[in-house]
């Protein structure tokens, strides 16, 4: 009985964990065994060696041997001449580029679930960008945005504006590279809202229908709140891959012109490329505090509207 | 439900194949079949770096047919120098590898990881004053594996020519040369900032000037004496970015610009100079072979003509693993690129863009005009290491502070600064004295 | 008129999806084609020859054919990796959604960790040394599938939530233990998710070029990503090659991507949405 009364009253408090590990004749309806394979991997594999790594932020470590400096390395990160405005560009270039990946990965996923002729080869193409590896599309977009020769510019010219050189302005960089990053990384978003538009059960719909709904009332009244597991995904993920991300920032600018589009983890980057591995550390450990205290709140915020249908 | 067991059922199946297919990649060790080596060579993945590696592989195994060569190639750069940092730290380094020599070879601490070759015949043939860079307290590691490099300008021969333009000695001459090249709507200094490194050679190819005018420069900087920012001689290099973009001597789109774009517009005289090293030019001459004739070299030119002279860069260098389980096959490899065979070999597959650091090499007929050029400073003695082989310590920031005052984001003076605070960092994180 | 509009903004996206997703694509494709010296400009211009064929057997040659022998060890590492990632993350993922508690807390924070924390390559390098994992094909599985696992477990936790524990209860009832309940039940029910969990695992395996150069070095184990360097260096780059090479790798997957694509709208066809 009690077990079913835990089912029923969904999240429940603590006790109700520890009852169901009770060998019982069924055994909870949720084992945590089933756990087990995520748990064994993540924890041998990921864990441990993150333990040991955070050790070594406090170390001077050459990879080939360590030198106990307790703080010094937080210290020295955080005196970092280019940290101010690597933090503005971080936070920036994550909201910009989660910001955009939602509408935009909502709109392209209820186009896309929608009856249109070509919606398989439309799929195709917005997720082609995805499976193109990072330095290519790299490379491209410094080509295709080139000041003189760039098809963008050479596009703007035809209607009487001249275009800047984007990634080699300080003004423009940052946000040119925010711009491809969105481009690169709307399918996906685009494929989990497709996922969370067809898992909405048809019920919904033929309800809207039958009150003589237009297609609007459907997007706002059942697409919208019921694809909520979807933008959720799509926030977290996003976000908390917009604050960490710098590859492509490194493919296109390396921070540059300078250091004005740094953000906190191409910083971190630099130390680790130039051999600072305790002091990359040092950072990454800073960088994870930083993270968490911007996700752990939104993570819970969004998490409270997370309601079944 | 269907589909879950089968799902299982596959990744176990795909896991078994995977378990026997590494099985069978390590469990192929060479069969020793009379006694044969094989030994594994990690090298670059740049053109000519490959190329010379390649030769050299070939030209040892055709004279040693009982040892075998397998060439790894991995990406160069920093990326490079970490997984070489991981693979020594590790103890997965291949036998013998390619690195470079001076600060860099400090990083790797080659007395605990690479096989000590002081006063070992390998190094026999190699010229005793390269020997410092590839060496830490007082033992040497490493023998060159391809030829010097000068560290300046290089200028479009057929444009000086064209325009009846001399070989500036001084900064003054080199500034008037380029009002004449813009006159003539030539881009007089060709700057590619995406590529960031490239943005480093004013002031790294400065150093023969500095040294010049304060010759315990490199002593004091290294501990922590001497200040770029309070030195006047070391801020010249910063400064000289600073002017060449005040007088907008730059191409267009300079901030995107990219390495290859640069030698292309230098090679087909629509850039004048490029502050560059010579080391680059002999990939560039499968598909231009003009590169040999047109593009000639000149160090930086400084304040003082009669003090003119060059900064060079060593040769990188091969090195042997301590893990090594080859050791007497990998020293006579070593021997071998050591050796005047070595180098014809090499110059076989590669042009030379500078001379040998080997005894009895000398430099081909058909060398690169610039290659020829700094054969000139070297025979007048007017040349100085780059700084990077006379000090243990280069900061990492030193590309984006360029490209922050070449791009006239940051003052010379200031970036200076910056540059003493990215050097203290660095100093402070390999342990040195004094700071 | 319905039809004529619906035509016209069909028409509309077509147009915007071209120019947005296939120009770039279409560079690509040209610089593919071109030849060294063309390809060099990084141009949108017509190619002036056209050694499609030279560049690409060049590309499969390269380096004694190792792009064939990468796409072997890229499908058997991204098919691997992924049928795990897929079914542990989709079991911890249903406890978690599932059972509050102490253990779910911590198992919550877990996942957001992986999200942010990247990984400390050294020491995992000691680990697999450790376990004898390290250089083998196994041991870079299990580090793909750490590091993929966070990822997968918050989209299936998202999409469970919205699936009603009434669901739970009737199987209960039919004297299902939990197991059957989730395999039987649950798992069957993400099937969209369990697709988009595939697709961008997929993506994110077949796609890493870091964790293969790390863990398992050498000609012999090169993935398909890491065979970009062949053409790509600091100093040169064969951008014809290159991008010959950037083509044929991002092919089978979109092939891939195709075929997964058929199974979601088969998908759709069960559910039927109106449109």
């Amino acid at each position: 009985m009690t077990r079913q009364a835990e089912s029923r009253t969904g999240p429940g408090p603590a006790r109700a964990g520890r009852h169901g590990r009770r060998p019982g004749k069924t055994g909870s309806p949720y084992p945590y065994a089933l756990y087990l394979p995520a748990a064994v991997v993540y924890l041998l594999i990921f864990l441990v060696p993150t333990v040991m790594a955070f050790y070594f932020a406090l170390t001077r470590w050459t990879l080939f041997d360590s030198t106990f400096v307790g703080l010094d390395n937080f210290r020295d990160f955080l005196a970092e001449q280019n940290l101010r405005v690597g933090f503005q560009n971080t936070l920036f270039y994550a909201v910009v580029t989660s910001g955009l990946k939602v509408v935009l990965g909502l709109g392209l996923g209820v186009l896309l679930t929608s009856r249109m002729r070509l919606r398989g080869f439309l799929r195709a193409v917005v997720f082609f960008p995805v499976l193109v590896s990072t330095v290519a599309v790299g490379i491209t977009f410094s080509a295709l945005l080139r000041p003189d020769t760039g098809l963008v510019n050479k596009a703007l010219a035809v209607v009487g504006i001249s275009g800047p050189d984007w990634l080699g302005d300080a003004t423009t960089a940052l946000l040119s590279v925010a711009l491809v990053d969105v481009w690169k990384g709307v399918g996906l978003a685009t494929v989990i809202y497709i996922a969370g538009i067809l898992s909405i059960p048809q019920q919904y719909y033929h309800a809207v229908a039958v009150d003589g709904g237009t297609a609007w009332h459907r997007f706002r009244h059942v697409t919208l709140p019921l694809s909520w597991p979807a933008t959720y995904s799509v926030i977290i993920l996003s976000f908390i891959g917009g604050l960490r991300s710098f590859d492509l920032i490194w493919t296109m600018t390396r921070g540059g012109p300078g250091f004005t589009s740094d953000v906190i983890a191409s910083i971190i980057y630099k130390q680790y490329q130039a051999g600072f591995f305790g002091l990359s550390t040092a950072g990454n450990v800073l960088l994870f505090l930083v993270v968490t205290a911007l996700v752990v709140p939104l993570n819970y915020f969004l998490g409270k509207r997370q309601v079944a249908p | 439900m269907k589909s879950s067991p089968p799902m299982l059922k596959t990744a176990a199946a795909v896991l078994a194949i995977a378990v026997l297919a590494s099985c069978g990649t390590s469990g192929d060790d060479e069969p020793a079949a009379g006694g044969s080596v094989t030994l594994s060579f990690l090298t670059g993945s740049d053109q000519s770096t490959v190329d010379t590696s390649k030769a050299l592989a070939d030209a040892f195994m055709k004279a040693n047919p009982d040892i075998k060569i397998e060439i790894e190639n991995q990406p160069g750069g920093s990326e490079g120098d970490n997984i070489i940092k991981t693979r020594l730290s590790t103890g997965e380094m291949s036998d013998v590898f390619w690195y470079n020599s001076g600060s860099l070879l400090q990083a790797l601490n080659p007395t605990q990881t690479m096989v000590d070759l002081t006063g070992d015949p390998v190094l026999a043939d190699v010229q005793p004053d390269y020997l410092p860079v590839v060496s830490q307290g007082g033992k040497a590691f490493g023998v060159p594996a391809t030829t010097l490099a000068g560290g300046g300008i290089l200028y479009n021969r057929k444009v000086y020519e064209r325009l009846g333009l001399q070989v500036p000695k001084t900064w003054d001459e080199f500034m008037a040369n380029n009002e004449k090249i813009k006159a003539a709507n030539i881009t007089p200094v060709i700057t590619t900032f995406k590529d960031t490194w490239t943005s480093q050679l004013f002031v790294l190819s400065d150093f023969y000037n500095v040294q010049a005018a304060a010759p315990t420069f490199a002593a004091d900087y290294t501990a922590g004496k001497a200040k770029f920012a309070t030195t006047p001689a070391a801020i010249g290099g910063f400064q000289h970015l600073a002017d060449v973009h005040a007088k907008d001597y730059v191409n267009k789109g300079f901030g995107s610009a990219v390495l290859d774009q640069g030698l292309k517009m230098l090679i087909e005289g629509t850039g004048a100079h490029y502050p560059m090293l010579t080391t680059l030019l002999p990939a560039q001459l499968a598909t231009y072979p003009q590169t040999a004739t047109d593009v000639g070299f000149f160090g930086l030119p400084g304040d003082d003509a009669a003090k003119h002279g060059a900064t060079v860069w060593e040769p990188a260098a091969l090195y042997i693993a301590k893990t090594t389980e080859h050791l007497d096959a990998a020293k006579k490899f070593l021997a071998f690129v050591a050796s005047p065979a070595g180098t014809d070999a090499v110059t076989a597959a590669v042009r030379p863009s500078g001379p040998y650091r080997i005894k009895g090499s000398k430099l081909p007929e058909d060398a690169l005009q610039v290659a020829k050029d700094l054969q000139v400073y070297i025979d007048q003695s007017a040349t100085a290491p780059a700084l990077e082989f006379l000090s243990p310590i280069k900061g990492p920031s030193l590309e984006q502070i360029t490209v922050a005052v070449g791009s006239g984001l940051t003052p010379p003076a200031e970036g200076a600064a910056q540059y003493d605070q990215d050097v203290e960092k660095q100093a402070k994180q390999l342990g040195l004295a004094g700071w | 008129m319905r039809s004529f509009k619906r035509a016209g903004a069909e028409a509309v996206a077509l147009v915007i999806a071209t120019a947005v997703f296939l120009v770039p694509f279409s560079f690509m494709l040209l610089t593919a084609v071109k030849d060294d010296v063309q390809s060099a400009d990084l141009d949108f211009a017509w190619p002036a020859n056209w050694p499609v064929v030279q560049n690409f057997v060049e590309v499969v040659q390269a380096r004694d054919y190792v792009l064939l022998r990468a796409y072997l060890n890229s499908t058997i590492l991204t098919v691997t990796s992924v049928a795990l990632i897929v079914v542990a993350a989709a079991m911890a993922a249903f406890v978690l959604q599932r059972r509050a508690g102490r253990i779910s807390a911590v198992a919550n924070f877990l996942v957001l960790s992986g999200l942010i924390i990247p990984p400390a390559i050294v020491p995992t390098i000691w680990l697999l040394q450790a376990i004898g994992l390290f250089k083998t094909m196994p041991g870079l599985i299990l580090v793909e599938v750490a590091f993929g696992l966070a990822y997968a477990v918050l989209l299936f936790k998202a999409f469970i939530a919205a699936i009603p524990r009434e669901l739970d209860q009737a199987a209960m009832m039919d004297g299902c233990g939990g197991f059957t309940l989730f395999f039987r039940v649950i798992f069957p029910l993400l099937r969209p998710v369990t697709i988009t969990v595939i697709l961008t695992s997929s993506v994110a395996v077949f796609n890493d070029f870091v964790n293969p150069l790390y863990f398992l070095p050498g000609d012999e184990n090169a993935t398909v990503q890491v065979t970009l360097y062949n053409f790509q260096s600091q100093y040169s780059t064969q951008w014809n090659l290159l991008f010959m090479d950037i083509v044929l790798i991002t092919i089978p997957p979109l092939l891939a991507f195709v075929f997964f694509n058929r199974k979601i709208v088969a998908g759709m066809t069960a559910g039927a949405i109106k449109g």
